[in-house]
């Protein structure tokens, strides 16, 4: 089989890291050649992350470049906008809807760009949504990385099963049930 | 048993498979999580050093001692060890030395784009470069079997995207080795003129050995393809290769010094074009050509500068990109931030307002000079800050009235205490900020010797850092809390006024510590809100401006009320728990 790109992108501190974390023990558990690649250090201080996920039956390269990801999975709406360009033409970007304001923003400097949703909408296939009042129904504004996985769990072929598997694997057990709640409020959301 | 690991981590389990005991470092992105990684092997000794010449020392007494011996550092790392690193090529090793060296192209998180692979030409010493984390463990040990068979320390080069991915590896079982003889033997370890003559004629002899070795080791290997294009790369670069053209020719490098002229020599005879790919500098590129050696394409196609990636290969290479989608309008940049309750952004902020010259250094303060604060005139490298304060008001005896060296605590013990030595005892007047918030904080949280806790997170000695600072002779040393702005700026004014050098230690913990319990969040009254901007000026990411008014993300504030102290109009309320 060809080799599958996934790209998780989003905003240092966002919990991006255990999101592909969790989306590596899947691919693992499912017998495939897997790389991920992160970014540590001066980056992940609120600057925008992201981490390249590909699998398949012998991966080379460990990121995704322009044109590659078959799915792109963004925690913040301008991070989209920025990495559309590496989604592979057909393929699908889920996007968090929710919007963290960069400090060129902040300081004026530069200016948010309005209804990045929609436009990219009309380029791309694109599941928007909010993740954090599921996030909070959850239990904690900071489980929007596994909200996100529950999405992203539906496009992909394998058992439920598995995913909760690796999310008891991953998460620490004083946070299980609240990750598996919402894990559960992604994948059900559509 | 397979498994998913970091690079970084992998380069930790071949320590751990095959028998090292000694390991010291000191953190550095791409390479920190090698030795927090082996921390948590109980059978191996780690230990943060304060900088990375100690921690190479260190390895080297160890490896002195008979034992295998280990450090870990970041590209510019190597340049602080680089002393140590030159002479021990000539007194050679007596158990097995390896020195792990991240390089960082692309400057994720650094300050240049150095290629380490110089150093292994300049100090002749062996270099291997792994490309992915099964690598990473394989090459450790065949680093360990050089290192002693050739009587040498190796360098172990990776770089981010080998360091920071995650890829499969076999695990297998420790060997334990124990502890070889240690035998005086001044004549090979006494780095005096006398003995060193003789220890140089070694070490060529031991190049020459080396390179007939390059000729045959399997850590360079040939991967036969049509023959129409032949790629002579290694690390990084090889697996791009092999993405963009599966069908190619490939000599794979896994020993990039010395290197393999006549097996390249031999490879290029078998094919139509022979393209060197290699990140960063043309080191390999160079060395063929001196070798008389056809080359048919390096860095006139791809270039000195960053990363190497499947699409610049491509496009290096005329081959067409795959269709893509593009946002058509502007896309603001996110450069990183301080963040929330951050306790630098309070000190940052009466730096812009004093509009002081500061002189700056390595950590997550050096986002002081990002924009709104602006604060900081220059950064060069590790501990850098107190000698160029130094040198800056020794020639502009006025300026010492409005500049200061900014440092933090793991870089003040790094190398800022000789600057201060210098300071006093050249009788400067600098005064110079140490910004203490008790631990490393940029690589991820390190403990170092001020935080009062080991690696292996056993409690030890505090070093206190107003105490160092009495010790080497400075006399007004006092210590402010940077969350009281008022306090942060009257201890500068009478600081920077007196005429004699003085410390001023700027004390609080990092927010993210787990120990730090973040106040509730703060709201803003719109109808106290005048829509000054006041607030806007500590460069909070938690505050943002809409329709005239300040607001406060909720989701991120952690209640440091900095933005309080800003507010003349009292705007800004605490919820009550």
């Amino acid at each position: 089989m060809n080799t599958t790109s996934i790209m998780i992108v989003g905003v240092g501190g966002q919990g991006t890291l255990l999101a592909s974390k969790l989306l590596g023990n899947v691919l693992l558990k499912q017998g495939y050649d897997v790389k991920l690649s992160e970014v540590h250090g001066m980056s992940q201080r609120g600057g925008s992350v992201v981490t390249y996920v590909r699998y398949g039956e012998k991966v080379y390269s460990p990121v995704v470049d322009l044109g590659e990801a078959d799915v792109i999975l963004s925690f913040e709406l301008l991070e989209s906008a920025r990495w559309i360009g590496y989604l592979k033409k057909g393929g699908r970007l889920i996007t968090n809807t929710h919007q963290t304001p960069p400090m060129p923003v902040i300081t004026g400097a530069a200016t948010y760009p309005e209804n990045i949703a929609e436009k990219l909408s009309a380029k791309a296939e694109v599941i928007a949504l909010d993740a954090l009042p599921l996030a909070e129904q959850a239990g904690s504004a900071k489980a929007v990385n596994v909200v996100l996985i529950g999405v992203l769990s539906k496009l992909m072929p394998f058992p439920e099963e598995v995913w909760l598997q690796a999310i008891e694997e991953t998460v620490p057990p004083k946070f299980l049930e609240m990750n598996q709640k919402a894990f559960q409020l992604g994948r059900n959301c559509r | 048993m397979k498994k998913l690991l970091l690079g970084n981590a992998a380069v930790a389990r071949g320590l751990y498979e095959v028998g090292v005991r000694f390991v010291s470092a000191y953190p550095g992105t791409p390479s920190t999580e090698i030795t927090e990684q082996a921390a948590l092997y109980d059978e191996l000794y780690a230990e943060w050093a304060p900088n990375e010449k100690v921690a190479l020392e260190s390895a080297i007494g160890a490896s002195l001692a008979g034992a295998r011996s280990f450090c870990a550092m970041k590209h510019v790392g190597l340049n602080v060890a680089a002393d140590p690193l030159f002479t021990a090529s000539y007194t050679g090793v007596n158990a097995g030395l390896v020195i792990a060296v991240a390089d960082d192209p692309g400057m994720h998180s650094s300050q240049n784009e150095q290629d380490s692979r110089h150093y292994a030409v300049a100090a002749k010493v062996p270099m291997l470069e792994p490309s992915d984390s099964a690598e990473c463990l394989e090459f450790v040990k065949a680093a360990y079997a050089l290192s002693e068979e050739y009587d040498t320390p190796v360098l172990l080069r990776t770089c981010t995207r080998v360091a920071h991915s995650q890829s499969m590896v076999e695990l297998s079982d420790r060997v334990e080795p124990p502890l070889k003889d240690y035998v005086k033997n001044p004549p090979k370890y006494v780095a005096a003129p006398a003995n060193a003559v003789r220890r140089h004629v070694a070490v060529e002899d031991r190049t020459l050995k080396l390179q007939a070795l390059a000729e045959t080791t399997g850590l360079n290997r040939v991967e036969k393809g049509d023959g129409k294009l032949g790629f002579v790369t290694s690390g990084t670069a090889y697996l791009y290769v092999k993405e963009v053209f599966p069908e190619a020719s490939v000599l794979k490098l896994g020993l990039v010094n010395p290197l393999p002229v006549e097996t390249i020599r031999a490879f290029s005879e078998t094919v139509e074009r022979l393209i060197v790919v290699e990140e960063l500098d043309g080191v390999i590129e160079s060395h063929l050509r001196s070798h008389g050696i056809r080359v048919d394409g390096g860095k006139d196609l791809f270039g000195l500068l960053g990363e190497l990636s499947q699409s610049k290969l491509k496009k290096a290479m005329g081959v067409a990109l795959p269709e893509s989608v593009a946002f058509d309008e502007p896309v603001p940049g996110r450069p990183p931030v301080m963040c929330p309750g951050c306790p630098h952004r309070g000190l940052f902020t009466v730096l812009s307002k004093l509009k002081l010259t500061v002189l700056g250094d390595i950590g997550c303060y050096t986002l002081g000079s990002a924009a709104p604060l602006t604060a900081i005139d220059s950064v060069v490298c590790m501990g850098a800050s107190i000698g160029m304060t130094h040198g800056f008001t020794k020639v502009r005896p006025e300026a010492a009235k409005s500049t200061v060296a900014v440092i933090g605590d793991s870089t003040f013990m790094h190398s800022g205490i000789t600057g201060l030595v210098n300071v006093a005892y050249n009788q400067g007047v600098s005064t110079v900020l140490i910004l203490d918030n008790a631990i490393t904080g940029m690589t991820g949280h390190q403990q170092n010797p001020t935080t009062g806790m080991t690696l292996k997170q056993q409690p030890t000695v505090a070093i206190r850092i107003e105490d160092v600072c009495h010790a080497v002779g400075f006399g007004r040393v006092r210590v402010v809390d940077p969350q009281d702005m008022q306090a942060v700026e009257t201890a500068l004014k009478e600081e920077l006024a007196a005429d004699e050098p003085s410390a001023i230690i700027v004390r609080r913990p990092c927010m993210l510590l787990k120990y730090v319990k973040p106040n509730p969040p703060l709201s803003v009254d719109p109808e106290k809100c005048k829509g000054c901007k006041s607030c806007m000026k500590i460069g909070c990411p938690a505050i943002s401006f809409a329709d005239k008014k300040a607001s406060v993300d909720a989701t991120i504030c952690v209640g440091c009320g900095l933005c309080e102290q800003m507010c003349k109009f009292g705007a800004f309320e605490k919820k009550e728990g």
